[in-house]
This record gives structure tokens, C-alpha cells and sequence, in this order.
């Protein structure tokens, strides 16, 4: 029996680019003849995301208060959980991720056996690589994570991500919320998971701003470091 | 006794006959309400017994008596303080899991009701 993938979207006022995102996601074919399912986990829009989703036949999860992207995620990987998938990957509504890269992190996930796929910007440095402040923080995480982990990510911000069933259970009951990605990297490998990177090109964002701006990223770095030294600290 | 005794131990009535009213309305739970009791005792201590502050002053080797007051107050007012930014983030922890738990009863909900119709 061909295994099942859900494609978890975690979605805040994403009208403007869901109507290209999901028709180019819904009619992707995954190697190994893995069955997808788009979910779109609207994280309380104040737009038509939920409607817009509905529309183009996507599984839509609407939370009744605004979680953030770490609560959004989480849900999707619940559902996962809950309905037997065999994999969940992460893909953001913004645009950033295409869907034709989909069979390469599946590819990496059954060629490595890793437990959690990264697609990285970074590996090959191809399609957009983000602003000149962004890459520095972006490799601060590195140098951080290579710290308290031993791991060489290279794009660990990247949500663009691969989790298999072992993943999947982990993450249902201990996930981030706030600023979840690099965080989570220190969870999983405290676990004991496999985590492998694999190169992507991602494009810049269609609509929307990003969540981390100016001030922002400076309580972002900080935030993020002290998650990550209490993750590392704290028991598995 | 002085007039500044008296209006502390009415004030010190009133405060807890408010808090008492407040447990009884199911306003505010107990263990939050303990807190608010053991400031009024000591505050209704120090009333009635006039010297006490100059006493425990000596005692903790604090100059100036009221500087006892204002850093043990201070420091009770930070404990206490913590301890709401750890009941604040027990509540959104549950908050979390209830808004993830109806989104994704919601959904199944809703297939239910497609398979049905």
C-alpha cells in the first residue's frame, strides 16, 4: 500500500497566494507513489484564506485563536498524527517553498532514512537567498546549533521541512511555539533523531511581509538563543 | 493608641473583608487569595505591635527601619510577580492545546457531515 504525505500549510491572511500554490502543489507527483493531501491550518485570517482553500479542495484546519506559527504547525502534525500519515512536511503559504521540490526532500528522507529533512537555500546557493542581515543571522543559528547539537545545518530557520513518523509522534507532543525552526532542531536531535539537509531553491515571498522585522529580529535572536540553551538543557 | 494604627487595622479590615467577598463571588481563587491573607496578617502584626518594625530592623541589621519595608515588600511584590508570569504561561499552554483540539474536532466534524449528506 503506497504510504499517505500530508502537506501542511501554516496560513495567516494568505488569500493572495493560495489560489497559484495549491493547484501547482495539488497536481505534484511524489516519487514512490506517496498519496498527498494539502492542509491548510488557517491561523485565524482576518481574509478569505479558509474560504480560498476550500475552494481549491485543500483539507482546512481553522483555529479559533491565533496560535503563531509554532501552535499552526503543531495542529497540522496532530492531524498527521491522528490520521496515519507516513510523513508531514511543512511548506509555507507565503510562496517561498515550490512544490516541485517536493520529491527531492522525499528522495533524501527514503535515500538517508533521515527522521527530519531540511530543505536548505543554502547547500547549492541557488533562487533567492534572502537579505544580507537575515543570512547573518541565519548563521549565527548555524554557529549555535553546531554548539549544542554537533549538527552542521546550514538553513536551520528554513520551515520548509520533512518529518517521518518518528518525527511526527515527537513533535505532536513537544514542539516549539514561538519561532519554532531552529528550536526544534535542538529538541529533535536531543531525541536521538536523524536530521539531513537537502537543497532546495526557494523563491522570494509572492504576498504578505515577513514576520520578523527590524526590532523584531533582535528580540528574535534573543528569544530564539535562550529557547534553544533551555531546550538543550532540558530533559528529552 | 495612634491614629496611624487605627487606620492601618481599619484599612487591614476592610482589605480582607474585600478579599473575603471576592473568594465568596468565585472571583478569585484561594491560591491566589493566599498572598493577599499573609500581607494583611503581617501588616495587622505590625499595627497593633508599633515597635516590631524597629525590632526586626536590629534584628536583620537594616539603619533605617522603613528600608526594611520597602525591601521586603519589593521583594515579596517580585516573587509574586513571577509567579503570575508562570501561571500566565500554564494558561496559554492549555489555551494552545484546547484551540488546536476544537480546530481539529471542527474538521472532522465537518467530514462527518459531507459522508452524510
Amino acid at each position: 500500500m503506497p504510504g499517505k504525505v500530508l502537506i501542511v500549510i501554516p496560513c495567516y491572511n494568505e488569500e493572495a497566494s493560495l489560489p497559484s500554490l495549491l493547484p501547482e502543489l495539488l497536481s505534484t507527483v511524489l516519487p514512490n507513489g506517496y498519496q498527498l493531501e494539502a492542509l491548510i491550518v488557517n491561523d485565524c485570517s482576518k481574509d478569505n484564506t479558509s474560504a480560498v482553500a476550500k475552494k481549491h479542495k485543500a483539507t482546512v484546519i481553522d483555529l479559533p485563536v491565533n496560535l503563531g506559527i509554532g501552535g499552526a504547525v503543531q495542529t497540522g502534525i496532530l492531524y498527521a498524527r491522528d490520521n496515519n500519515f507516513d510523513i508531514a512536511i511543512q511548506l509555507d503559504g507565503d510562496g517561498q517553498h515550490p512544490p516541485k521540490e517536493l520529491p527531492k526532500m522525499i528522495n533524501h528522507h527514503l535515500e538517508t532514512g533521515a527522521n527530519v529533512v531540511i530543505g536548505s537555500r543554502f547547500l547549492e546557493k541557488e533562487g533567492f537567498q534572502s537579505s544580507f542581515a537575515r543570512r547573518l543571522g541565519i548563521r549565527y543559528f548555524h554557529w549555535v546549533n553546531r554548539l549544542l547539537t554537533g549538527l552542521q545545518i546550514y538553513d536551520s530557520t528554513s520551515g520548509f521541512r520533512l518529518f517521518d513518523r518518528k518525527a511526527i509522534e515527537l513533535a505532536a507532543v513537544n514542539y516549539p511555539d514561538e519561532y519554532p525552526e531552529p528550536e526544534s532542531l535542538v529538541v529533535f536531535s536531543k531525541a536521538g533523531l536523524k536530521i539531513a539537509e537537502v537543497a532546495v531553491v526557494m523563491a522570494p515571498r509572492q504576498s504578505g511581509r515577513s514576520s520578523i522585522r527590524s526590532f523584531g529580529s533582535l528580540y528574535y535572536c534573543f528569544k530564539v538563543s535562550l529557547a534553544m540553551l533551555f531546550s538543550f538543557i532540558r530533559k528529552p | 493608641m495612634a491614629k496611624i494604627q487605627i487606620i492601618t487595622i481599619v484599612a487591614n479590615i476592610l482589605f480582607i473583608l474585600y478579599i473575603s467577598r471576592l473568594i465568596i463571588k468565585g472571583k478569585l481563587r484561594e491560591e491566589y487569595a493566599i498572598v493577599w491573607v499573609i500581607c494583611t496578617v503581617v501588616l495587622m502584626l505590625f499595627a497593633f505591635w508599633r515597635n516590631g518594625l524597629e525590632v526586626m530592623a536590629r534584628l536583620t541589621g537594616v539603619y533605617e527601619a522603613p528600608n526594611l519595608v520597602f525591601t521586603g515588600f519589593i521583594f515579596a511584590i517580585l516573587i509574586y510577580l513571577l509567579h503570575l508570569s508562570v501561571v500566565a504561561s500554564k494558561l496559554y499552554n492549555d489555551n494552545k492545546k484546547l484551540g488546536q483540539e476544537i480546530a481539529l474536532l471542527k474538521e472532522e466534524f465537518s467530514k462527518h457531515l459531507a459522508k452524510k449528506e
